[in-house]
């Protein structure tokens, strides 16, 4: 890895991660690349074990044994983050990486109120705060209340000394994000924020995020396995298949016109109103087992237009502006990266 | 027109809760959770029902007390001209040979200690549907190549299986007695999208191949809206809305499916499209809102809906509403872009 770029706030390279089991090492993730610009919001898209999720994981310092991270370099902001020691590490995260977890009620701790778990991210990473007494004390409760007025929870002062299970799912998912926001990080990776959650609630946490992020200038990560909640709030769009990005590009672009039979696929998965009477295209079969993978195109078993040189290691090639793809059908003239 | 196959008029299902020893020796009231509220609808034979709401609307109670999964408070049902909620035990369980249902959770609903054909072949047995172990062996195999998997699946476990797989499962179960009306409730929300789209294709090229009705419960409106016939709208244990799918997707009328119907992201770009934002969560069903139940969310609240309950009112052909200010034709999703 050279500089790092202007503008780049995340810069995944190369990154594999593998999880050695009794059944075998999976390669969850498995050279993967991102880039993330300041204030930009990028859309992560995959279905389940596509390696979206331990991507970040990754990027968070999160993987624990049998997980390893084998390969590759995370750079953010300046610096190399799997070189910092452990203790340098839980500085950055949650100061300036924070990440918002799928299901709220799990993430949270039920032990304690949702002000004690704002102030512990205050205690661990504000820098601002008076050193000790009770000027710490109210510093710390202020900035919680600001911080739940932001998410636009109702009479924060007392919400501050509830506990989570006396929140609603969509007020949960809030919390979490008030106290992912707390530490005033660069950077939030939210995984999955709204799965869990009705549409009408989801559309209130979406807003919210990108409110937040137009307000407080930071990037945002957003996992998901919904194209449509892509489509409506990202810049630029990865897609992941199998421990691999795919695809990836201006979200406009490659929504408008996929260049991987994949993400072409996922699109035509998608039931629409507009489609009524015509046939689905489901994409067939299922995702292959990531235990002892072939060095080949992953998706190559489920692809309609797979040939016989699908079955080489295939590199993400050019595919118009700012695009590329993991397909050798689409080449755009450019050389492939190694 | 003939008589519809499936009728329900005033349903209603009250769950009590008791309060407790110390609860009642302090008299503390039974609560009370009126999870369907005097629902009416009817079903045609050959056709497909949309039931839509957020959760804890009472949808899926209502498809589970159709088919005296939960026994009704209050209401009929009519199914094929027989009065199903008066159907003694024995007589009921031979009606449930006609109706069946597909549940979401394809983890939870298979029994992990039988083989494919044990649980496949269970209604069989139940019913006195098979002479022999033969006979029934046969009908399994017939079906679960009808539903996509193998023969050589029959002795395997449901763990050996992926999520699709075990959903198709689950609907070789339903259909192997060869019912006319199935209840799917959320068939596909635990799927990955490829995998929804197999499901979804799987299940309208079986209603068609074996002629099912359907009462199609899901919280996703894009797969409401491709497999539909007519929708109905459900919120806080009532229909609030119900029609033909056309004029609830593209004319709806009451302004909570209004809202639904603007919270939907889609992946298509479409202009001028506005977002109407609804405040707060879904209020506790333990202590609905007096009057018009969504009064309380409802950007069109009157003094009129804070006290008195709408009644539905016919705004098209086969298309019912409820809502005091239908006659003011307002429109949440026209007027200026947000």
């Amino acid at each position: 890895m050279t500089e790092p770029l202007p503008g780049c706030l995340l810069e995944v390279a190369g990154l594999r991660t593998a999880f050695h089991t009794r059944a075998g090492t999976v390669r969850a993730v498995d050279g993967v690349d991102v880039m993330v610009r300041r204030g930009e919001c990028i859309g992560v898209v995959g279905e389940s074990g596509s390696g979206k999720s331990v991507t970040f994981a990754s990027v968070m310092g999160l993987i624990r044994s049998p997980g390893r991270i084998e390969a590759g370099t995370i750079r953010f902001d300046g610096q190399d983050l799997r070189a910092l020691s452990p203790r340098q590490m839980r500085a950055i995260r949650g100061r300036d990486i924070a990440m918002t977890m799928q299901d709220a009620l799990t993430a949270l701790n039920p032990a304690l109120t949702v002000g004690e778990q704002i102030a512990e991210v205050l205690e661990a990473h504000d820098e601002d705060l008076p050193r000790r007494g009770p000027a710490r004390r109210r510093a710390i409760t202020d900035r919680a209340v600001e911080m739940l007025r932001l998410v636009g929870i109702p009479s924060p002062a007392e919400r501050l000394r509830q506990y989570p299970h006396e929140f609603s799912g969509g007020m949960r998912q809030r919390m979490m994000i008030a106290i992912a926001l707390s530490s005033r990080p660069k950077l939030l990776i939210a995984d999955e924020p709204t799965t869990a959650l009705d549409v009408t609630i989801q559309a209130q946490v979406l807003e919210l995020i990108a409110d937040i992020r137009a307000r407080l200038g930071m990037s945002v990560v957003l996992i998901t396995h919904d194209l449509a909640v892509v489509a409506e709030h990202c810049d630029r769009v990865m897609v992941m298949y199998a421990g691999e990005v795919v695809e990836e590009g201006p979200t406009q672009a490659v929504i408008g016109d996929p260049r991987h039979p994949y993400t072409k696929g996922l699109l035509a998965s998608i039931p629409r109103p507009a489609l009524r009477g015509e046939k689905i295209h489901p994409i067939k079969g299922q995702v292959p087992d990531l235990i002892n993978l072939p060095d080949q195109c992953r998706f190559q078993s489920r692809c309609p237009e797979a040939g016989p040189d699908c079955l080489a290691r295939i590199h993400m090639h050019p595919a118009g502006p700012g695009r590329r793809a993991r397909c050798i059908r689409r080449l755009d003239g450019g050389q492939a990266d190694e | 027109m003939s008589e519809p196959l499936l009728s329900v008029s005033g349903l209603t299902k009250v769950y009590r809760g008791t309060p407790g020893i110390v609860g009642r020796l302090m008299g503390r009231p039974t609560l009370e959770v009126k999870a369907v509220s005097d629902v009416s609808l009817s079903v045609e034979r050959g056709e497909i029902l949309g039931l839509i709401g957020e959760s804890g609307c009472g949808k899926s109670t209502l498809g589970r007390t159709i088919l005296r999964l939960h026994e009704p408070t209050e209401g009929a049902i009519r199914f094929d001209g027989i009065d199903v909620a008066a159907l003694p035990p024995r007589e009921m369980k031979a009606m449930r040979r006609r109706m069946q249902i597909i549940f979401q959770d394809p983890y939870a609903s298979l029994n992990p200690r039988r083989t494919v054909a044990d649980i496949v072949g269970l209604p069989l047995q139940l019913h006195g549907l098979a002479r022999s172990k033969a006979e029934t062996r046969d009908s399994v195999a017939a079906i679960i190549e009808k539903v996509g998997l193998k023969t050589a699946h029959l002795d395997r476990y449901p763990h050996q299986f992926s999520g699709g797989q075990r959903q198709r499962i689950g609907i070789a179960r339903a259909l192997v007695s060869r019912p006319e009306f199935i209840v799917c409730d959320e068939p596909v929300s635990a799927l990955d999208v490829s995998i929804q789209a197999q499901i979804i294709e799987l299940l309208s090229d079986l209603k068609r191949d074996m002629g099912l009705t359907y009462l199609f419960i899901s919280h996703d409106i894009s797969v409401i809206g491709y497999l539909s016939d007519r929708v109905a709208v459900m919120y806080l244990g009532e229909v609030v809305e119900i029609g033909p799918v056309q004029a609830i997707l593209e004319r709806p009328r009451h302004p909570y499916t209004q809202t639904l119907m603007s919270a939907v992201p889609r992946v298509e770009a479409e202009g001028g499209r506005k977002r109407v934002r609804l405040m707060g969560d879904l209020p506790s069903p333990l202590d609905p809102p007096g009057g018009c139940k969504f009064h309380t969310r409802c950007p069109l609240a009157t003094d009129l809906c804070r006290s008195r309950a709408p009644v539905s009112q016919s705004v098209g052909i086969g298309h019912h509403a409820s809502c005091h200010r239908l006659n003011e034709s307002f429109n949440l999703l026209e007027g200026e872009t947000a």
